[in-house]
């Protein structure tokens, strides 16, 4: 079993996004620790981006922050070596092609490997120009994930045909961000996707409570939550972990 | 790999949201300009509404001032709404109302490509939306206003750099949310295909007005072309017509700010190097890990941290060069034209006028020179008076 297997194993997978960086590396470095403690099945790690044009305002200001603090990538491939000595949970980077395609695509992928991380999650590659990564993660064991979002209509049978690991279901239009209301459309994303492939689909944008979690886990097999966790990082700076813990625990039981 | 390479560069570099917006842009355009009807509207609109052929002006005074390559100007300042933007704005407007949609945003720098995105929204009926860096709004405050007795709606963008890079980034953002009644008119020959080879072809009516005007006036085409570049689309309209004419240089003046070997610059092929971002791969302006640069430009229009995949073919194979021009260098073209010629440039054509001065000296009197007057300056004469020290209100 591959470890993303792994993420979906256990019941229905709750899934914790961070920027790395934010507000420093020795803090994203505790924070991964202790979600996957708490039960995280698997964990986003934001690589910031100046420009990240598919995030919304909070995401934003934490890769502004985490920018500013002084994270590169390099950085956060030796952050990702120290968590790996003590944790197994599996890892997936999010970020945009522009930082992995400077750093070089075959190097970052190489050190992906190295360091033992999983997956990578870049929204702004479609199925169309997924050839700029996928050589350089089948060569080095990293999974490229691919995503539907609500617009994807007869889309989703050729991108659920070529993905691998999990489906990120976008639940909603526009950016990452707190959400009200869950598009009811996720659901019909989700059963078409799996008219193509058995494949795990989880649902990100737009999920911050309990309730809605454990609705969207009624018919996806794992809940992406970002934007709720980076505010509660933005709200208690340095000392955000042991509140993060808090909200990640609420929501696992919520999912499980 | 998605269509609409130049070389290596392009492509479609875009969340999964928009892609079948995208896509169904690609198959409207494919349709609509074979399609006689569309093409008749167009040219319609663009010679009784915008008012062209532009003139191909001999600039006589400044020719024999600089004592070289005699130097034709196109007026394109001369368009409605006051530069080249309208050509490609007119064409995108049309092709959003035949697709059904009744809603356009669009990003801004300078103010022009909001205005003139403003004006066809006016024209055609259908709502408007610009993004502006707030920095660009505090720069550019007329332009806000026109807009707004357009009848749009002004946003101003305090992300990052609060330039047009940032309101690109918006733009995009609310793409994403409302996509289904809503075209995004992008203003340059940038962005995911379609965009690059769309804006180049609304915009390539330059080039052949220029090469048709060039043989009626001196029985020949021209020794060399020159434009500002941005993202580029005044240069690719001008340069699109004569790239299988391997005897015309192309020179394409991108926005050197403070200089080429400070941080405070905009020269994307002097300073940059090859990235994937806003929809296309191309040459940007970043640092070793692949975060945007912050640039700099006296010039709003010209303020932007990449190039138009075309453009960075072009450079790649040699066909096309490009040259630094400073803000110093810029204003005292601004200022030089005004004097000489009785026209007054937008600083972003300023920076090609600029070029044209150093060039033509060197080059012979029978030789000819064709710069491309994108934008008249009405826009910066405050800009440019702050720039020497003296504040005047707009």
């Amino acid at each position: 079993m591959n470890k993303l297997q792994q993420s979906f194993s256990n019941g229905k997978a709750f899934i914790p996004f961070i920027t790395a960086g934010d507000p420093s590396l020795e803090v994203t470095e505790q924070l991964a620790l202790q979600m996957a403690a708490a039960g995280a099945d698997l964990i986003e790690l934001g690589i910031p981006f100046s420009d990240p044009i598919a995030e919304g305002p909070v995401i934003q200001a934490a890769n502004n922050r985490a920018l500013a603090a002084g994270t590169t990538t390099d950085k956060i491939f030796a952050m990702v070596g120290r968590i790996r000595k003590s944790s197994r949970t599996p890892l997936a980077f999010m970020t945009y092609m522009n930082p992995i395609f400077t750093y070089g695509t075959e190097k970052f992928m190489q050190s992906c490997q190295k360091v033992g991380v999983d997956a990578v999650i870049v929204p702004d590659v479609p199925y169309e120009e997924r050839a700029e990564l996928a050589p350089y993660c089948a060569k080095y064991g990293v999974t490229l994930i691919s995503m539907v979002a609500p617009t994807s209509n007869h889309r989703i049978r050729m991108i659920a045909g070529a993905a691998q690991g999990f489906i990120y279901c976008v639940s909603s239009m526009g950016v990452t961000g707190v959400r009200q209301e869950i598009g009811s459309d996720v659901e019909q994303m989700i059963e078409l996707v799996k008219e193509v492939k058995d494949i795990p689909c989880a649902v990100g944008f737009g999920i911050s409570t309990p309730e809605q979690a454990k609705e969207i886990a009624r018919f996806a097999d794992g809940v992406i939550v970002g934007s709720a966790i980076v505010k509660i990082i933005a709200q208690h700076g340095a000392s955000c972990v042991p509140y993060v813990v808090k909200y990640v625990q609420g929501m696992i039981n919520a999912v499980k | 790999m998605s269509d609409g390479y130049f070389g290596i560069h392009g492509g479609q570099y875009i969340p999964e949201t928009l892609m079948n917006a995208v896509l169904e842009l690609e198959q409207a355009y494919d349709h609509y300009k074979r399609d006689p009807g569309f093409q008749a509207e167009l040219t319609g609109l663009l010679n009784n509404y915008t008012g062209r052929p532009s003139l191909l002006y001999f600039a006589e005074k400044m020719s024999r001032d600089l004592n070289g390559a005699k130097i034709y100007f196109k007026r394109e300042d001369l368009n409605h709404t006051g530069s080249h933007k309208i050509n490609n704005v007119l064409g995108q407007a049309l092709l959003a109302k035949r697709m059904g949609k009744t809603r356009v945003i669009a990003e801004t720098g300078a103010g022009q490509h909001g205005v003139a995105t403003a004006t066809a929204a006016a024209l055609m009926g259908m709502a408007c939306e610009i993004f502006m860096g707030k920095e660009d709004i505090d720069r550019q405050r007329l332009n806000v206003y026109r807009m707004e007795l357009l009848g749009a709606q002004v946003h101003a963008v305090t992300s990052g750099t609060r330039t047009l890079k940032d309101a690109v980034n918006e733009t995009m953002r609310e793409w994403t949310r409302r996509v289904a009644d809503t075209h995004y008119v992008l203003g340059s020959v940038m962005g995911p295909h379609p965009f690059p080879t769309m804006v180049r072809d609304f915009q390539s009516v330059i080039g052949r007005e220029v090469r048709q005007q060039m043989l009626q006036q001196e029985g020949r085409l021209p020794d060399a072309l020159l434009a500002c570049v941005g993202g580029g689309s005044n240069a690719m309209g001008l340069f699109y017509d004569f790239i299988a004419e391997p005897e015309v240089r192309l020179i394409g003046c991108e926005a050197a700010g403070r200089g080429i070997d400070t941080a405070e610059t905009a020269a994307t092929m002097a300073t940059g190097s090859p990235g994937i971002f806003h929809g296309m791969k191309s040459y940007f302006c970043q640092d070793r890990y692949g975060q945007i640069a912050p640039v700099y430009s006296i010039s709003a229009g010209l303020d932007y941290p990449g190039v138009g995949p075309e453009h960075a073919h072009l450079r790649d194979t040699g066909r096309a060069e490009y040259v630094p021009v400073t803000d110093d260098q810029a204003v005292e073209a601004f200022e030089y034209l005004s004097r000489t010629e009785g026209i007054i440039p937008a600083i972003e054509s300023a920076h090609a006028v600029a070029c044209a001065r150093k060039l033509a000296p060197a080059m012979g009197k029978d030789q000819i020179l064709v710069v491309n007057l994108s934008g008249r300056g009405d826009k910066d004469v405050a800009a440019i008076a702050r720039y020497r020290g003296e504040q005047i209100d707009e």
